[in-house]
């Protein structure tokens, strides 16, 4: 049974977001004993309730609040209001996400030490090595329900993933397979199996992808420690004289203000979200926004260097049938600075239904170049990049000078531009791609310019060092002692994996760090 | 706009040649776009209805499939003339949009051009107005987002109320 507490309790842990970093962190002290409120801001939507449609179900789930853009990234030219493709709903990006559970790797955390100084790039070593990591990886994992860990079996090969691996066989690719994925290839933990539906990124319908909805939020509501307060947008962090955080101020659905009192507050907002909320918090004891005595907050926006690979063949692929993303290339993953560029990226199948394709395929494209390729629909196949981007300064989530929402709070505004080894990066991968299909028969391949970002990283970083970051190595801020952040925007260094895995770990850690924190009276 | 709606009773051809062709098969009477051809008519509210013809066949320019009939890229664009008569400034838009195309066109109009590369010819030079733009953006997901049109390009849709493709073909292949 959920348990409602009082808006007056100042006992409760809040946790700002439901997705994966919020959802997994609630549910981790609550299952320690430790009450908590989660605040999201958008509404419960149960997974029966998704929609196998693209468009209706980017209706029902996208963050469609007022954004604006900048810098030199095409996203800013052709969706200047969409920066970022993630969810508002129960379960956070979640809901959304393909699945793809990839540890980190151990050079990974140490990009200044492995990479040297980098012109233009702000890169530093995280604070914690994969050492630290690997147990809280197992627990995740385990959690998750990831196919080829803990016993588990790796998901069926879907069309897509055999023209994919048919062509990393000729290329002489290792690594390739159906990947690591949070989706259940056999019932387990309670959660069915994959029914090769598609939609992944719509929703599962049948809950057989893992999401905070179904898991970590309805067994954390079990223990009766843990409320979940939807359609709740904190708009404010409240702060008392002597600096500790004391509460926050959320709009409910009718824009009607209440402030929930808190002991401890944990921001998991997405790295769009989360810093935007600390520089609105600002006060006059923190001017310049909470836990920003570094400047860093908002700052070394990373989105991975990604793009896509669609080709066309002379017989039908039917890509969209089956898994949306299970399918991997590791080969590439590896620091291997003779390819032009330091760190690696990882290519991963994937699929758009129709619609989508029309809008993304080369978005702001018309006439019979583009028409003739949507005109092979059936007959494309499709793989994703994910690679490693540089962090740099510039590359920022900040409050946008005039423009307000509905609660008279500043907007953000996303600015980023390619570092040119994120350039150099996604012109190899393209090339790689493209061969990789054309070696299969591909009769025309496509360079498909990045998407708005679902993967959002960096904006509130980890750092040993107070002055180079914003929180430390336990996602506790470095000026506030009752304030952690524990979502991506903890990433120092973006890696070239998909980040929900380590976000998620990151989460089960730093549960057990604050359970220790409150235990000990310290917080 | 009212629906796209089926002409039954259709027109004669005397008719037709007194009311004059636009383009190749589409008509004007009163405030509605006909293709007699294909018996459908669009009404029109905001917009003039020799607008919302010349927006058809833009429409086609700008996504030519030629296994589409006309009433998609006539359904695609109803839209334009819904948000035109909520929004002055974009009926102005849409109007003078159209009427900038047509003096490019020269005397014969837009429509008048017969040549897709010709009327194209003339979408590269405003291609990065706002008037194209605007038409452009909602036209890509009016057109795709057309559930009738899915099976035309061989596009399943929904598919959990069949069980997924787990017992359907997510597999299949056999051509590698």
């Amino acid at each position: 049974m959920a348990a409602p507490y009082d808006l007056n309790d100042d006992s409760v842990v809040v946790i700002i977001g439901s997705g994966a970093g919020g959802g997994t962190l609630g549910n981790e002290l609550a299952q320690k004993g430790i009450d908590v409120v989660v605040l999201e801001a958008g509404s419960r939507i149960e997974y029966e309730d998704f929609i196998n449609d693209e468009w209706e179900s980017f209706a029902q789930l996208a963050w469609l609040d007022h954004r604006t853009t900048g810098g030199g990234w095409r996203v800013h030219k052709d969706f200047p209001n969409l920066p970022a493709w993630i969810v508002k709903a129960v379960g956070g990006t979640t809901t959304h996400w393909a699945g793809a559970s990839l540890r980190f790797q151990e050079h990974e955390f140490k990009d200044l030490t492995t990479y040297g100084k980098i012109e233009g790039a702000n890169l530093l070593d995280w604070p914690i090595t994969l050492a630290d990591l690997e147990p809280y990886y197992a627990k995740a994992e385990d959690k998750m329900g990831v196919t080829r860990t803990n016993g588990i079996e790796g998901l069926p090969g879907n069309n897509n993933f055999k023209v994919f691996k048919a062509g990393a066989d000729k290329l002489g690719y290792k690594e390739c397979n159906t990947g690591r994925m949070a989706i259940n290839s056999a019932e387990r933990d309670g959660r069915m199996g994959c029914q090769q539906t598609g939609f992944c990124f719509q929703g599962c319908k049948w809950g057989a992808k893992w999401s905070t909805l179904y898991t970590e939020i309805p067994k954390g509501e079990a223990t009766g420690r843990l409320e979940v307060r939807p359609n709740s947008h904190v708009v404010k962090i409240e702060h008392d004289k002597a600096g500790k955080v004391t509460g926050v101020v959320y709009a409910d659905t009718d824009g009607k203000l209440h402030e929930q009192k808190a002991r401890i507050v944990c921001v998991a907002g997405n790295s769009i979200e989360s810093p935007r909320l600390l520089l609105n918090s600002h006060s006059s004891m923190f001017p310049d926004g909470l836990a920003n005595s570094s400047g860093q907050v908002g700052k070394n926006y990373m989105r991975h260097t990604t793009g896509s690979v669609y080709a066309v063949f002379e017989k039908p692929v039917h890509m969209y049938r089956g898994t949306t993303m299970a399918g991997i290339i590791r080969d590439e993953a590896i620091h291997d600075p003779s390819r032009g560029f330091v760190g690696g990226y990882e290519l991963e199948t994937l699929s758009l239904g129709l619609p989508f394709m029309a809008a993304f395929l080369d978005p702001g494209g018309w006439g019979r170049s583009f028409t003739s390729a949507m005109d092979n629909y059936p007959n494309m196949a499709g793989m994703w990049i994910v690679g490693e981007d540089m962090p740099q300064e510039q590359n920022a989530v900040k409050l946008h000078p005039e423009l307000k929402d509905q609660y008279g709070m500043p907007i953000p505004d996303v600015s980023f531009t390619d570092h040119p080894n994120d350039i150099a990066m996604r012109n190899h991968a393209y090339q790689r791609g493209q061969a990789l299909y054309e070696a299969v028969g591909a009769i025309r391949s496509f360079p498909t310019p990045p998407y708005p970002s679902t993967h959002n990283l960096g904006t509130n970083r980890m750092s040993e060092k107070a002055s180079d970051g914003v929180v430390n190595k336990w996602g506790q801020t470095h000026d506030i002692r009752n304030l952690f952040i524990s979502d991506g925007s903890q990433f120092t260094t973006g890696g070239a994996e998909n980040p929900t895995l380590t976000i998620v770990t990151l989460a089960i850690r730093q549960a057990d760090h604050i359970a220790g924190e409150m235990a000990a009276g310290t917080i | 706009m009212a629906m796209v709606h089926e002409n039954r009773r259709g027109i004669s051809r005397r008719e037709l040649l007194k009311r004059g062709t636009i383009g190749a098969a589409l008509i004007i009477s009163g405030r509605a776009v006909i293709s007699p051809r294909d018996a459908w008519g669009l009404e029109t509210t905001a917009l003039k209805p020799e607008t919302t013809a010349t927006l058809i066949v833009l429409a086609r320019d700008i996504y030519p499939h030629d296994q589409l009939a006309d009433r998609f890229y006539a359904i695609a664009v109803k839209g334009q003339d819904a948000k035109a008569a909520e929004d002055p400034a974009h009926r102005t838009l849409i109007e003078d949009g159209i009427a900038d195309l047509d003096r490019r066109a020269g005397s014969g109009g837009y429509r008048g051009l017969g040549w897709e590369d010709d009327r194209v010819a003339i979408l590269r030079d405003i291609e990065t107005t706002p008037f194209f733009q605007a038409v452009r953006g909602d036209l890509v997901v009016s057109l795709y987002n057309q559930k009738e049109i899915w099976p035309i390009f061989g596009y399943e849709g929904e598919s959990y109320s069949k069980g997924g493709y787990i017992d359907r073909g997510f597999n299949d292949i056999q051509w590698l």
